[in-house]
């Protein structure tokens, strides 16, 4: 499977993707304006409560081709940061330090992360300025090439937090959204980050995993799920994680083509309307994430860094031009996409909101 | 829209049973909700148990509320196909088990 983009597919272009957000139902009906209902619950504009999280995304390429990916990831995208761009990023979180509005938390995310010919520096500065740092892992970029099979014990060293993705504890479902083999290969990664202690009682080295629906349906209870993972990971492969992160699949990029493809849109679009919750737009993470592109452009979010929705206009929108007190400031920007975070119990890179 | 007895869209409707019997209406809704919360059962094994009622009572706004009700928590294919053949054993069972009865009056009633 190739990316949308080497297909030169119409969603690969944002613009269209965000003319079908807005478009109206089959029907000839419209769906509510995100933007209206976040005003109801006296929202918007919505704004920062205080960036504490910036998450880097280090580029698109990726030895996996999920289908639900909004970010279009694959082996066939080159877009990756440059370590001069990395460096703009130290130097905007020197500066917040030195205004003593410190950001705590970075999450690195991607494509693969560790894909990055730059990743280990980048880990290991942040790691020196007594960052918290996250890596969004997919697990089997471990056992991907012997160069990375030494990346739980990296990550040990430096105590990042790994969040990783498993949809489902069965092969099948597993296989069916990240690709074949992937699952057994998730397994055996898990088993050797778990050797290196994470996942376990030590409070340093977390092991999350995050779920999301195979398909044109809302997650359950995190709970519940967190809950049933644990047991069923625990008994067959004797893998331990601390927690499960639920995350409703937003209809953008691959999973927007394949709530067209399969007729699923309208429903879908619906589900996520009628169930708006006010408790959960209270605490989506945009409120407390700053996310920086390959490229150093600055977005609210990951999904709006995928639909090419810069920051406001009225605050920097690159990470040259990084400035706290001016982005805590900002406006976020909305589109219908959101409607996918607000769903149910809510939905955030952290799992559920409420 | 192809005229059938049941329609897709109608479940989504359900709610509106309240507007010929209100007070019914929210007994019930509230009584449904607190039936299908996490208790001694888990919220996935309710969804299944639902999934095998909804092929019994043959109801498809049902069928398809509680084939997404046990995606949505986490339930595989094979556990809902399982759930199904529980239910059509019941009922083929239901069915066989009075073959007993029809023995017991062809022993009644011949020699």
């Amino acid at each position: 499977m190739s990316s949308l983009k080497r297909q030169s597919h119409q969603l690969s272009d944002s613009l269209i993707q965000l003319e079908v957000l807005q478009a109206p139902r089959s029907t000839g009906t419209r769906f509510p304006l995100f933007t209206d209902k976040l005003r109801e619950t006296g929202l918007y504009p919505l704004r920062p409560a205080g960036i504490d999280i910036m998450q880097i995304n280090v580029g698109k390429m990726c030895n996996q081709t999920c289908r639900h990916c909004h970010v279009d990831a694959g082996p066939d995208r080159r877009e990756i940061m440059t370590q001069e761009t990395m460096q703009q990023c130290l130097d905007a979180l020197d500066r917040s330090d030195a205004e003593g509005i410190p950001i705590s938390t970075l999450d690195l995310t991607g494509g693969a992360p560790e894909m990055n010919p730059h990743f280990r520096w980048f880990v290991e500065e942040l790691s020196r300025r007594g960052k918290h740092i996250i890596v969004r892992c997919n697990l089997t970029i471990i056992l991907a090439n012997p160069k990375y099979h030494d990346l739980p014990e990296f990550f040990r060293k430096h105590k990042v937090e790994v969040v990783s993705s498993l949809p489902h504890f069965s092969a099948r479902r597993t296989d069916a959204q990240r690709g074949e083999g992937v699952f057994e290969k998730s397994i055996k990664a898990l088993q050797m980050l778990n050797e290196q202690g994470y996942g376990k009682e030590n409070e340093e080295l977390p092991l999350h995993l995050v779920y999301n629906p195979a398909g044109a349906f809302l997650p359950g209870s995190q709970s519940s799920l967190e809950k049933e993972f644990k047991q069923k990971l625990k008994k067959s492969y004797d893998i331990n994680f601390n927690q499960l992160y639920v995350i409703t699949n937003l209809p953008i990029s691959r999973f927007l083509d394949y709530l067209q493809q399969s007729g699923n849109y309208d429903a879908y679009m619906e589900k996520l309307v009628n169930a708006f919750n006010p408790a959960a737009a209270a605490g989506v993470m945009c409120r407390n994430t700053l996310s920086v592109g390959w490229d150093g452009q600055l977005y609210d979010c990951d999904f709006n860094q995928m639909l090419d929705l810069l920051t406001d206009s009225n605050a920097p929108q690159h990470i040259k031009n990084f400035n706290i007190r001016s982005l805590n400031d900002r406006e976020i920007i909305l589109n219908q996409h959101c409607y996918g975070c607000t769903a149910g119990a809510g939905s955030s890179c952290g799992g559920a909101t409420t | 829209m192809e005229k059938s007895y049941y329609q897709a869209e109608d479940l989504g409707k359900f709610g509106n049973i309240a507007e010929f019997q209100p007070e019914l209406a929210k007994k019930f809704f509230d009584y449904y909700g607190e039936v299908f919360k996490e208790g001694e059962l888990s919220e996935r094994e309710k969804a299944l148990i639902a999934l095998a009622v909804s092929h019994t009572v043959q109801c498809p706004y049902c069928i398809d509320a509680y084939t997404t009700g046990s995606l949505e928590k986490g339930a595989t294919e094979g556990q809902m196909m399982e759930a199904i053949h529980v239910a059509a054993a019941i009922r083929g069972g239901a069915s066989l088990v009075h073959g007993v009865q029809m023995m017991n009056k062809v022993k009644d009633i011949s020699r």
